[in-house]
């Protein structure tokens, strides 16, 4: 077992000789028996919740993609099938590819659309304005209502019938079926998922403006630069975590999709995402488990690099010391 | 020209700031539209828009839809179901979470890191990663009766309550554990030569001092946890167990077509999350901006 001691160990090897002593004694004393209990459950309990139904399932996942099961019998009926399900899934499974191709473009559009309009508006409003705190409560709204409500609201707009947008446009003689169309479902619920997501990209750069040393602003105004270069040379540059965090945030909201396309029609008909494809083992007429794992471990993979790039960053800077 | 001229005297307002305000009160409006037609059809009767259409001026405004959405849609009970799995699992989460952040930002373990990364990962997973396995795994876990009436964790309260605490606890741990690092150290080890166990610094010194961030914790944490759609809608498998949120598709049969109903019963929904935005707004946006930022 490791040592319990407290941080004064770290901390003492930051301390300079000459700085008065910050602590009683040199040596942080051991604690004692009832509290290594004590703390050994506080950090036990939680750490094997966690790791039992997060990260088991996660593993399992790993392991029934090699497998032939539906799900249905004990553990003695499963087949083990080596990589056959993925081969099954890259050569043969119709819904796939559609399905890859629309959580990247979820992706791409959660990138460009509420990315930009959600830093463009925490530009604006991180200049001291009048109102500000009224125009932030109403773009932050739509981040409390969940993503399958959303989905019903915005049918009150698409519906082809009587929904608000084909009624502005005019197109009420011939409507555009906004959800049914193939060819722009997707980019119709993208619009409502990008309503809501807009709100926190705008939180995280306010924030991360903020944080922004006004020294450096000041130090580049007095270089000579206007507002354009400053921003786009001094402080975009300088919230590089918090663009990451955007990142990794965006990337994962992208692969987690699925409520809205489910409560729109079940993620079928041009809504396909690989999220759907996965609970339809479970939920579903499909009742795939190896194949649908094996869908799982492909969003895992590609969201494995995401998370390691924001582990990386959040916690570099806690080795050194 | 003139106008600007007078103005200035006392507060010069550029061409530039009004349109600031212009273009951020267009993205306001834009933003609160799809709520606010949804109030304006939930307040119309239905003979009023299917004679008239949704795109007019209504004749009258009701309650009326509300009332019938409370009745049909039997909105009692699944707010009840969610009322019995939001709190649980809030208070559980936020006390298991602080306990490992207490554990890791307190002491000086070789594992501390890998302990909270391996929080902090989990939290980013996406849920479809688990919830195969999970569902497999909720139906060999048998229970007693009193506990789930189904006899094991599929299609129980338990279950879901079970997967909330274990998938929120890394966002709270690794939010906590930030914070408790800006507590200085020499307060616990004061309290320690003192001669306090190590439950009482946690308890009685460490978590009053986190009383900010908790609540910011909790309000988030409502929001998302009452917002949930898949774990109920994966691990729970009888309609009327379901909470409001995962009921969703349920009530969308109940309401037939009337989309006036619709809406009432979906603004409905929305409002324990509203209110709570609108009255804990400082505390909501607080904790997300402490998620992404350290310290």
């Amino acid at each position: 077992m490791t040592v319990l001691q407290q941080r004064a160990d770290d901390r003492r090897a930051a301390d300079q000789p000459g700085s008065p002593p910050r602590r009683r004694g040199p040596r942080a004393t051991a604690l004692a028996k009832t509290d290594k209990l004590v703390l050994g459950l506080m950090l036990g309990i939680p750490t094997l919740v966690h790791v039992l139904f997060v990260w088991v399932p996660t593993f399992g996942s790993i392991a029934l993609s090699f497998s032939s099961w539906d799900g249905i019998g004990g553990f003695e009926d499963i087949e083990w099938i080596g990589v056959g399900n993925y081969v099954d899934i890259f050569t043969s499974y119709p819904r796939f590819w559609p399905a890859v191709q629309h959580n990247l473009i979820w992706l791409v559009f959660l990138i460009a659309v509420p990315t930009s309009i959600g830093l463009l508006l925490a530009v604006l409003l991180d200049r001291q304005l009048r109102f500000s705190r009224i125009y932030q409560s109403a773009l932050y709204l739509p981040m409390v209502l969940s993503l399958a409500l959303i989905g019903f609201i915005w049918q009150l707009i698409y519906r082809p019938d009587d929904g608000l947008l084909n009624s502005l446009l005019g197109l009420s003689d011939k409507p555009i079926d906004w959800l049914g169309d193939t060819d722009i479902n997707l980019y119709a619920v993208l619009v409502a998922a990008a309503w809501r997501h807009t709100g926190y990209i705008m939180l995280l750069y306010l924030a991360g403006l903020k944080s922004v040393d006004p020294a450096l602003k000041e130090a580049a105004a007095l270089d000579g630069a206007n507002a354009w270069q400053t921003f786009f040379r001094v402080t975009f540059p300088v919230m590089k975590p918090v663009n990451i965090v955007v990142l990794v945030v965006t990337v994962i909201e992208a692969l987690r999709a699925f409520d809205i396309v489910y409560v729109i029609n079940k993620g079928r008909n041009g809504l396909e995402l690989l999220s759907v494809l996965v609970t339809d083992n479970i939920i579903g007429e499909a009742s795939r488990i190896g194949r649908g794992s094996a869908v799982a471990v492909i969003l895992l993979t590609i969201s494995l690099g995401f998370i390691i790039t924001y582990l990386y960053q959040t916690f570099s800077k806690e080795n050194r010391p | 020209m003139t106008a600007a001229v007078a103005v200035k005297r006392k507060r010069p307002i550029s061409l530039g700031t009004v349109a600031t305000h212009a273009f951020l009160v267009l993205a306001c409006l834009g933003t609160l539209a799809p709520l606010l037609w949804a109030v304006y059809a939930s307040l119309r009767t239905y003979e009023d828009t299917s004679i008239n259409g949704y795109f007019s001026i209504a004749k009258s405004l009701t309650f009326e839809n509300f009332s019938n959405a409370w009745e049909i849609g039997n909105l009692p009970h699944f707010y009840w179901n969610t009322f019995l799995i939001t709190v649980p699992a809030l208070v559980i989460t936020l006390l298991l979470s602080s306990m490992v952040a207490f554990g890791v930002s307190r002491f000086s373990f070789k594992f501390n890191l890998l302990l909270l990364m391996v929080f902090t990962a989990g939290n980013l997973l996406p849920q479809q990663v688990i919830v195969t396995p999970l569902w497999r795994l909720y139906r060999l876990i048998e229970v007693p009766l009193w506990v789930s009436d189904s006899e094991s964790l599929i299609d129980s309260p338990v279950g879901v309550v079970l997967i909330h605490i274990a998938f929120q606890s890394g966002f709270c741990t690794f939010v906590l554990s930030n914070y408790m690092k800006t507590i200085p150290y020499e307060l616990t080890e004061a309290a320690r030569v003192d001669g306090a166990s190590v439950w009482r610094q946690y308890w009685q010194l460490t978590l009053p001092l986190c009383r900010p961030v908790l609540a910011a914790l909790a309000t988030l944490e409502f929001t998302w946890i009452y917002n949930d759609f898949l774990w109920a809608l994966v691990l729970i498998q009888t309609g009327d167990k379901m909470p409001i949120t995962s009921a969703l598709q349920n009530l969308k049969g109940a309401f037939f077509t009337n989309n006036n109903l619709i809406a009432a019963g979906s603004l409905l929904v929305a409002l324990p999350t509203l209110v709570v935005f609108f009255v804990l707004q400082r505390q909501f946006v607080g904790g997300l901006t402490l998620g992404s930022t350290k310290g």
